[in-house]
């Protein structure tokens, strides 16, 4: 079973000023005797403090909040990728995180290089790859295009390519961020109907989106972040109506109606 | 181009990695123990996913030459021009016989050429995997073996140059030769621990390849690459550049036994020495900086 703990977690940026980032600066610092001083007045972001949830298998959380309210920074940090200056975080299953488009493949190599990387990645065998390869070619429609450099694919293939990737190879736990609602509307069916075979697995599905009605139709749990603090953790409905004017409330509440 | 609905297709592959069934704890650790441990996990992991560093390297160097009609084989070509070209140039300019100066030449040539460039990438070898790093996680020291790596397949490149020159002057190493397998592999380990010590400066403050550049830059002239020791040895000079050069010992110890020459006890001892600390360096360094490079990328 899945799950996934996130214990008092704090997240600090440091502000490097363009300056303040070189060398030259931090040699002046401490030949005057002010790197002591320097340190302690370093100016930092908190983008997350003290957050605290966690997840079971068959959670489908939705992350929302303003602009820059620390949901990517949570996302990262639960994937693991952003380590804690404080507190802990406990990952029991596979994740994969869908955090952007480019998916950390590399843009000179060809689709089907990336997709091998990410098969070795995961630890599987020729035979693996090879089926992953057909996978993913198929799911993402990329077939005649899977030769040629990802630097040459347009952003709605990187997006469909980047998707077909992260859930061929079967996550237990994925976590995604609001661009994968770049790709086309035949695109969107196939990715939906994909999470959903997935969600049902008992797997737990974290994402990350300023779109309400998507948060609606796709989530069981909310947590509203601002400015690094969880605001407010429940029910879709419930969160969304505080979180939302009335007017938009009751218009996500029809679009996702619609939808089902 | 739509294809039938593959939604089923995704459980039949499961995720392979992480399947020890052990949750994963990340958590800040603020003690040097705790550091050292996740420091050495994440090499462990590296060394798990051997396959991925060996793909990564291969494909690094098909891409540089990607197109071209040689291929990788301008690395050797390159390579033999350049020491035909000094060679023939210098033995005239240093009064040397041109068949025991060029086999040294070659020999001087290709290592510091693996220096020079493990130095270079070393420094960027995590700016470099920007993409990588934020994407998902992965084990830092990953990126600093796939650099590592990637100059070694180089170098395997360059030493067709060096057999080649061996067998044109008939240069016969000595029994010694032996002694090349412990050194290469001293090798390995000195240019993974500068990678990761050099990768974590050079992503914390910008400035440190270009001053690293320079650094390497002026080694090159003054350790004894392009000229031999012994034309200086009545000049006094030498003894500074040759008993105190880090690089001296680390190139003498594949040098000497190659060229037909003894066991270099002196520099072997000196080249275990210098490596003893940049290991000890790099390895506090890595295991302080390894969880705030995400931050600094």
């Amino acid at each position: 079973m899945a799950q996934l703990r996130i214990e008092n977690v704090s997240v600090r940026f440091p502000l490097y000023h363009g300056e303040s980032r070189s060398l030259k600066k931090t040699v002046f610092a401490a030949a005057s005797g002010r790197l002591g001083e320097d340190r302690k007045h370093r100016l930092v972001v908190e983008a997350l403090r003290d957050v605290s949830f966690s997840l079971r298998s068959g959670e489908r959380l939705g992350f929302i909040g303003a602009n820059g309210a620390g949901k990517t920074t949570l996302l990262r940090s639960m994937a693991g990728i952003y380590e804690p200056v404080r507190g802990r975080i406990v990952i029991d299953g596979a994740v994969t995180a869908l955090l952007d488009a480019n998916q950390g493949m590399n843009l000179e190599m060809t689709g089907r290089e990336n997709i091998r990387l990410r098969g070795l990645f995961n630890g599987l065998n020729e035979a693996q790859i090879k089926q992953l390869q057909l996978d993913v070619a198929a799911f993402a429609g990329l077939a005649q295009f899977l030769e040629l450099p990802v630097r040459t694919y347009s952003s709605g293939m990187i997006v469909r390519l980047g998707f077909a990737l992260a859930t061929a190879i079967k996550p237990q736990i994925l976590l995604m961020d609001e661009w994968i609602l770049a790709g086309d509307a035949a695109f969107m069916a196939k990715a939906r109907h994909r999470l959903e075979t997935m969600v049902r697995g008992a797997e737990i599905l974290v994402l990350s989106s300023h779109n309400a009605d998507v948060i609606l139709r796709w989530c069981n749990r909310v947590i509203w972040m601002d400015s690094g603090q969880i605001k407010a953790d429940g029910h879709p409905e419930e969160v969304l109506a505080a979180y939302l004017p009335p007017e938009q409330f009751a218009h996500a509440m029809a679009a996702a109606e619609d939808a089902v | 181009m739509i294809a039938p609905d593959q939604g089923q297709a995704a459980v039949e592959i499961s995720h392979a990695a992480n399947t020890s069934g052990r949750p994963v704890t990340i958590m800040a650790s603020r003690s040097w123990r705790g550091r050292l441990a996740l420091a050495g996990a994440d090499l462990a992991e590296t060394l798990r996913l051997w396959p991925l560093v060996w793909t990564l390297s291969l494909l690094d160097i098909r891409l540089r030459y990607r197109g071209s009609l040689l291929g990788p084989f301008w690395l050797t070509l390159s390579t033999a021009v350049m020491i035909g070209a000094i060679g023939f140039l210098y033995s005239r300019l240093f009064h040397q016989n041109i068949s025991a100066y060029l086999p040294f030449l070659s020999i001087s040539l290709v290592l510091w050429n693996f220096i020079s460039t493990v130095t270079s990438d070393g420094c960027i070898c995590f700016t470099q995997s920007e993409g990588m790093i934020r994407a998902m996680r992965m084990p830092l020291s990953l990126h600093a073996a796939r650099a590592v790596l990637r100059n070694i397949l180089v170098l395997a490149h360059n030493i067709v140059v060096i057999a080649v020159v061996f067998a044109v002057f008939h240069t016969v190493p000595s029994l010694a030769s032996f002694s090349l397998l412990p050194a290469a592999a001293l090798w390995v380990v000195d240019a993974m621990a500068l990678t990761l010590l050099l990768g974590a400066f050079g992503t914390r403050f910008r400035d440190i390849p270009p001053i690293v550049a320079s650094v390497v830059q002026i080694a090159f002239y003054i350790t004894p690459i392009m000229w031999n020791p012994a034309m200086l040895t009545h000049r006094g000079l030498s003894d500074v550049l040759v008993t105190w050069n880090p690089f001296y010992a680390l190139l003498e110890i594949m040098r000497a036994p190659l060229l037909g020459g003894p066991l270099n006890h002196a520099a072997w001892t000196a080249a275990l020495g210098y490596s003893a600390a940049l290991v000890l360096l790099a390895g506090a360094v890595f295991a302080r900086t390894r969880a705030r490079i995400a931050y600094w990328v």
